[in-house]
């Protein structure tokens, strides 16, 4: 191919600098024609920031990109799609209320005479993309009926309406089933075939290796090779990217477990969960493994009085307790790491100090005053405990990678020496090097006296870091297994509710 | 363009987050150039002693925007209060006037903090209702007519409008004091934190045991008592009040907590920088009619400075003048 001699994009030495981040320093990257260009990285490695430049959102502080053979430095979205660089975002940007058609080629629509919207070219040039990428809806439906893999869909023709020289997939797959994930392959092949560059940023290895001819790696913003996907192999690839590569292999550690912590008598909560009924000791990590809505996360709230039982019992060192608010919850020596760490974890414009002493501000008083050193004394030894990796304790938590503001909420629960740790989801939509540590820290815990209840839909992680396995389906408990038991077939049976 | 854009970053920056600063030197250079009596010790003190009405309001509704809410009730509050305590001081004496003047904004504000906190209605509706309802309340209490005090020379209601404390007027004094008070509330107590908490995320406030019900009920108390203290220095100055003395207040109060930068999406702002909003907004309509303009183009005046402000602001959260995303 004379591709290789003319990159149709090439990326050079950009820099981009936020206040208090260098988010990247002097990337170059070059992207063929017709291939398949995966961007890996941890979080908060810079992927998302250079295609953001890439596609016109941010400008760079200095470097230069290259479109066939021109120099180019899109200043808005329009613009860089006007020149064919397109992006298929993570998070999807369509207009909820508006039809399929509308979104597809929104900010371009046809026009008749007088300014009018064409609605029949409209629909016909829908229709004819929605075809090419077999989708079963119509141009007329509208985004807000449709299911997230759809909206992919529609996100996806969205690119198709120009002619695209480079086309840009942060995190495609994210949310589609394995049917639509084969459909998106195919477009993808397509794209490849009519010679159009794409770059595919996923977390996902075994699609990267399945359909990327190189690889190319950032850590910390800055470039750490390009690989050829033939000649090279997950752990090398791993290794780039965090230094060394994840163990995940099974728990198989025997801890001497102590006392039950926390027991549960048919507990219930209307039609979220019921009849659940398990127990925690001192020094074990119980995994709880269900899908989304099997009521794991509802049952982890009730314990931590964020909701109020139906029936059953919470028994804490074996006596009946009632745990009504969070207040109460806390008392009783319980701490929960909630799923979702941006609404639920943090308040994104405070200080990395303020957030992890925020449970316990109370209690931090000189007099009444607050006393600035003992909150210091806190957020300098979990920042020590958990490598928090942050400028300072002034950092606003809005501006750290997605692993470090994880730490920050289990430090945050760390520091009230809680006897019960409840963490769900320790790991969602954070890098792998963090990700190795966090499960080493649940490890460590466990071993260090606490009882940890982990919930988690990977199950990997599950395996790895559960002395016991709770499976829930549909609000019920499935199954037990110890860690030797358990394997994922075992786990997926009980889980769909097939005993 | 674009590359003056990004060298000028810095610049922009500091304009961004001391623009307020900035703006009130600039404002203050302009008018004592061309008024010489405006930045006259006698001027200067008479302006600080008219903010100290807006100004002690503007401390408490910073508070409660910081919080996440609004508060636009302190208007019809402030005439409530003014009438309440007016009328009251003749009738019962000053103390008791003072006593059940406060017991009314406090009960007032009790059931803004209610609706809000607990009940968790949108402050909007419910403080823009207890504007109207409260107007209604004072009209009905006063029949309509104005009300005075009157024997305005021998009581020691005049204290707070028109006396002074070790030299300084009144109004000035409670002014700061409040503020020094509201300060170390936010910044030096566990319920600053809280307050910054629940504005900032309320979820997350309460996934952290925070009572985010009492927090905004306590927000709304103190906004209230805010009011209390503006009606005492009002009711002093005047020694007579009519019966929609407060009218438009909420919004001078609000512009100068805007102007302060607090967002009203919560979470964030400051008092100190409240306290330059108000003292802006002064000189502002100060400096205007020295320099002749008529009374009424402080509001469009006002209005300019606003926009600039917030303009500013947002663009320094989004690194640029002007930008294609949010």
């Amino acid at each position: 191919m004379t591709g290789e001699i003319t990159p149709v994009l090439s990326v050079k030495d950009v820099v981009k600098t936020f206040p208090a981040v260098r988010a990247l320093d002097g990337v170059t990257l070059d992207i063929r024609r017709g291939e398949v260009h995966a961007l890996l990285g941890e979080n908060g490695a810079g992927k998302s920031t250079l295609m953001k430049i890439l596609a016109g959102m941010f400008t760079p502080d200095s470097g230069s990109i290259t479109l066939d053979g021109r120099e180019v430095a899109p200043k808005s979205p329009l613009e860089a799609k006007a020149l064919g660089i397109v992006l298929i975002h993570q998070e999807l940007s369509l207009v909820e209320e508006l039809t399929v058609a509308e979104n597809v080629f929104l900010g371009a629509l046809p026009r008749r005479s007088f300014g009018f919207v064409d609605w029949n070219a409209l629909h016909r040039q829908t229709a004819e993309i929605l075809r090419r990428l077999n989708c079963d809806f119509a141009p007329t439906s509208i985004v807000g009926d449709l299911s997230i893999a759809r909206k992919q869909m529609v996100e996806i023709a969205r690119a198709l309406t120009v002619d695209a020289k480079v086309v840009i997939f942060d995190e495609p797959t994210a949310s589609l089933t394995d049917q639509e994930k084969l459909v998106l392959f195919d477009i993808i092949a397509d794209l490849k075939a009519a010679g159009v560059g794409i770059v595919y940023i996923s977390h996902r290895m075994e699609e990267i290796f399945r359909i990327s001819d190189r690889i190319t790696v950032l850590r910390d913003g800055a470039y750490r090779g390009t690989l050829d996907t033939a000649a090279t192999s997950e752990a090398e690839v791993t290794r780039l990217m965090i230094g060394r590569s994840l163990d995940y292999s099974r728990n198989t550690e025997t801890v001497a477990a102590g006392a039950i912590v926390l027991e549960t008598r048919g507990l219930s909560c209307g039609d979220l969960f019921q009849d659940v009924s398990f127990s925690v000791r001192a020094g074990e990590v119980v995994g709880f493994s269900g899908l989304i809505g099997a009521g794991r996360s509802e049952l982890a709230e009730t314990l931590f009085g964020l909701r109020r039982p139906t029936a059953g019992a919470i028994l804490i060192d074996g006596a009946e307790v009632s745990v009504e608010t969070p207040t109460n919850a806390i008392r009783h020596g319980i701490s929960l790491v909630p799923e979702s760490r941006k609404e639920q974890g943090l308040v994104l414009g405070m200080n990395c100090r303020d957030n992890i002493t925020l449970p316990q501000i109370d209690a931090l008083r000189r007099g009444p005053f607050l006393s600035p050193a003992a909150e210091l004394d806190i957020y300098d030894s979990y920042q020590k405990r958990l490598s928090i990796r942050s400028p300072g304790w002034r950092q606003l938590v809005r501006n750290l990678s997605g692993g470090n503001q994880q730490k920050i909420v289990i430090g945050k629960w760390l520091a009230m020496k809680p006897r019960l740790l409840i963490v769900d989801e320790p790991t969602r939509g954070i890098d792998v090097g963090s990700k190795a540590e966090i499960h080493n820290l649940i490890r460590e815990l466990a071993r260090g006296g606490y009882a940890v209840i982990v919930i988690s839909s990977e199950m990997p992680e599950i395996l790895h870091v559960s002395d016991r396995i709770v499976t829930m389906y549909h609000g019920r408990v499935m199954r037990e297994f110890t860690a030797a038991e358990a394997n994922e077939d075992s786990l997926v049976q009980a889980i769909s509710g097939l005993n | 363009m674009d590359k003056a854009a990004t060298d000028g970053w810095s610049v922009r920056q500091i304009l961004a987050q001391q623009g307020i600063l900035i703006a009130f030197v600039l404002a203050m250079l302009v008018f004592g150039l061309f008024s010489d009596r405006f930045l006259a010790f006698d001027n200067i003190m008479a302006v600080l002693r008219q903010t100290g009405i807006v100004g002690v309001m503007a401390i408490g509704v910073t508070i409660v925007v910081i919080g996440g809410n609004l508060d636009l009730s302190v208007g019809s509050m402030l005439s409530m209060a003014t009438v309440l305590v007016v009328d009251l001081h003749d009738r019962i004496g000053p103390g008791p006037a003072i006593l059940i003047m406060f017991c009314a904004v406090l009960a007032a504000g009790a059931i803004n903090g209610v609706l809000v906190g607990y009940l968790r209605l949108n402050s909007l509706i419910v403080t823009l209702g207890m504007l109207s309802a409260l107007q209604g309340i004072t009209l009905i209490y006063t029949d309509g007519k104005n009300v005075d005090i009157a024997n305005q020379s021998d009581t020691w209601f005049a204290i707070f409008g028109r006396g002074d404390i070790a030299g300084i007027p009144t109004p000035i004094v409670m002014f700061f004091g409040v503020a020094v008070l509201g300060h170390v509330l936010l910044t030096r107590m566990p319920f600053g934190r809280k307050v910054y908490a629940t504005g900032g995320n309320p979820r997350t406030a309460v996934y952290s045991g925070i009572r985010r019900g009492r927090i905004v009920f306590l927000t709304y108390l103190i906004s209230a008592f805010t009011v209390g203290c503006s009606a005492l220095i009002l009711g002093s100055r005047v020694m007579g009040s009519q019966n929609n003395v407060g009218q438009g207040y909420e919004l001078l109060v609000l512009s100068a907590v805007i102007l302060g930068g607090t967002s009203l999406l919560g979470g964030s702002g400051n008092i100190l920088k409240t306290v330059i909003g108000v003292l802006i907004l002064g000189f502002i309509q100060n400096g205007l009619l020295l320099l002749g303009f008529p009374y009424y183009a402080q509001w469009l005046v006002t209005w300019v400075v606003i926009i600039l402000t917030v303009w500013l602001d947002v663009a320094s959260k989004r690194h640029s003048l002007w930008s294609p995303i949010a």
